[in-house]
């Protein structure tokens, strides 16, 4: 127990707890000003009461928003997962020159898509399409954005599908469609699960598009309508802001843990797996 | 119950492989019925597409005298067992077996019934809840052959049944194999690059090389009369002692010593000699060497004898009969078990 060795341990210990303070701060303030009867921008203990919880639910468009949110990511979501599945597993089937070529670009692209740099065109073909301020449309286009990365990753899962599995209910007679929903979904059903609740992640979070596509205030998902939450000053309307923040949060925990418990990311395993 | 006929067939791979080359096989009625040969000579895209997996590039196959070329695996009346099983990890045993019949939208009660049945007949009526993951590897391959044959079609295919097994288990799955095939009186073809296993289990073995038939017959006919100096070199526990010589009058000479011949050829040519280590005695005439190793196979011995010239010649000797390592020695082939074979190594007589 050198003094250079005392040293160097609160120096690790002070390192760890700022990092710690850093991460658990918007936490527990998550969880504190909700219901706090003077909810500040600070971390402080609250005066415990309900009353923020009634003024959001009174405000015009909190609820709406949260349902905005939920149409707009349930569309995405299986929009999303019902075609990177059928790609997935035809891409990883199918003997077509160029394939790798093609799915990296999809994932280069991927990216310039969703990023800004589209932005403009993709509001005018919407525009020109008459889809403003229409949620499905608005869905379709995050839903063709994350498309790419979850070809990609979904399809290292039906890779992973062994072939003899196809080919032995193939000849049982299984049609094209059932060996795709006895056999492969289910055997890579880890991998649709993750693709499930990624997309939902990514789409509940999704701001710029919605943003951009949603005009109208009562169209808007939460994650848009949380940066127009004033109150009559002009300020953060901090007696909404917390419990809506709270209730934004809750659907993306339950979408995991149902997934986590009912479908699992693991694996039954066949031979010698 | 149905038999299959192969004419013409061809398979040709993408990258241009000729898996499978102008076959022609017949395989009768309730037969068991073995395709063997070294890895790679096609065996295995031969049953794939007789099961209608690999599309055939040339020629036709008929099951039950219908011509299903054409046709999709499912309609072809064909089940088949993969060598790893291609058992679904996420179905229980009896959703496996039934799996047939799912597929045909039968009712629940029935697929369960039928699965029931079948796992009653090949011992798995215990297991029907467990998932494949939780079974031994025997119990593994039975749950294979009982979703093949839930479903009775006419045709079985077994692609390497028992090559996932180990030494003990693949004893007993071949005795089960074989009295399952005879009680159900399946046409059943297998695939198997193990040259015992075929002798063992099949009644017609089809002996295959870069996607030809060597040769057809039976066990005994492709043991005692291996059609060429390919099916001799590959069918046998103790490879067989294949040894050229030369054409002297009535003799050939081979290593040294003149065997009796048959051969009504002229003097000088040269043909190979096949003979099977077990068909050699020793004896006062015949093979002369030293002996340079003595293996023991358990009850029988494998001596190896190297004659003057240096060519090694294997005999099998009973127990307690092996002579030492260093002794002179001569060996003589059992009459009618010396095999002739012509420089283009076809079987041209017997003696």
């Amino acid at each position: 127990m050198t003094p250079a060795w005392v040293v160097r341990r609160i120096g690790f210990c002070t390192l760890i707890g700022v990092v710690l303070a850093f991460f658990a701060v918007p936490m527990l303030w998550l969880a504190s000003a909700p219901f706090d009867a003077d909810p500040g921008l600070g971390l402080r203990w609250p005066d415990w009461t309900l009353a923020n919880v009634a003024t959001t639910l009174r405000h015009p468009h909190a609820l709406t928003s949260l349902v905005n949110s939920l149409v707009l990511c349930v569309v995405a979501t299986v929009v999303t997962t019902v075609f990177a599945a059928l790609a997935a597993y035809s891409l990883s089937r199918v003997r077509i020159p160029g394939r790798d070529a093609l799915l990296y670009l999809l994932l280069l692209l991927s990216s310039v898509v969703t990023g800004t740099a589209a932005m403009v065109p993709i509001f005018v073909m919407v525009l020109q399409l008459g889809l403003i301020d229409s949620r499905f449309g608005t869905a379709l286009v995050i839903a063709g954005g994350m498309l790419p990365a979850a070809i990609f990753i979904l399809k290292d899962f039906v890779d992973s599908v062994p072939r003899s599995y196809e080919e032995s209910a193939r000849v049982f007679g299984a049609s094209p469609r059932q060996v795709l929903g006895h056999v492969v979904l289910p055997v890579a059903r880890p991998g649709v699960a993750t693709i499930l609740v990624w997309s939902f992640v990514n789409a509940w979070g999704n701001f710029l598009l919605p943003f951009l596509l949603l005009r109208d205030v009562g169209k808007q998902p939460a994650a848009v309508l949380l940066r127009t939450l004033q109150d009559e000053g002009g300020s953060a309307n901090l007696s909404v802001i917390p419990v809506f923040s709270l209730l934004y949060s809750i659907p993306v925990v339950v979408l995991y843990l149902f997934v986590s418990t009912r479908y699992g990311f693991r694996f039954h395993g066949g031979i010698k797996s | 119950m149905a038999g299959i006929e192969i004419a013409g067939l061809s398979t040709v791979y993408p990258n241009g492989v000729r898996a499978v080359d102008d076959l022609d096989l017949g395989v009768v009625d309730g037969e068991l019925f073995a395709l063997l040969g070294p890895s790679g000579c096609g065996k295995t895209t031969l049953l794939r597409t007789i099961a209608g997996l690999e599309p055939a590039t040339d020629g036709k196959v008929l099951i039950g005298g219908r011509d299903v070329t054409r046709e999709q695996p499912g309609a072809r009346g064909v089940s088949m067992v993969f060598q790893d099983y291609a058992l679904f990890p996420h179905m229980t045993v009896a959703e496996n077996i039934a799996y047939p019949l799912r597929v045909r939208r039968a009712p629940r009660a029935e697929q369960r019934l039928v699965a029931e049945r079948t796992a009653e007949g090949l011992s798995l009526s215990g297991l029907l809840d467990r998932r494949p993951g939780q079974l031994s590897g025997g119990q593994q391959q039975r749950t294979a052959l009982a979703r093949a044959v839930a479903l009775e079609t006419d045709v079985l295919l077994l692609d390497e049944p028992l090559s996932n097994l180990d030494a003990r288990l693949r004893l007993e799955a071949r005795t089960f194999l074989k009295r399952l095939q005879r009680e159900l009186a399946l046409t059943t073809v297998f695939v198997t690059h193990d040259q015992a296993e075929a002798l063992a289990l099949a009644d017609r073995v089809a002996v295959m090389e870069s996607g030809r038939v060597r040769q057809l017959g039976t066990p005994r006919e492709v043991f005692q009369r291996p059609a060429d100096t390919f099916v001799a070199n590959f069918i046998g526990s103790t490879p067989m002692n294949l040894v050229d010589g030369t054409v002297r009058g009535d003799r050939v000479e081979v290593a040294g010593t003149l065997l009796p011949s048959p051969l009504d050829l002229p003097d000088g040519t040269p043909v190979v000699v096949g003979v099977r280590p077990e068909y050699l005695v020793v004896a006062e005439h015949g093979f002369a060497g030293r002996v340079s190793t003595v293996e023991n196979l358990g009850v029988t011995s494998l001596v190896t004898l190297e004659c003057a010239d240096g060519t090694l010649v294997g005999l099998v000797v009973p127990e307690q009969e092996e002579p030492a390592v260093g002794a002179e020695l001569r060996a003589t082939p059992t009459p009618g078990r010396s095999l002739f074979y012509g420089e283009d190594g076809l079987l041209l007589a017997t003696a």
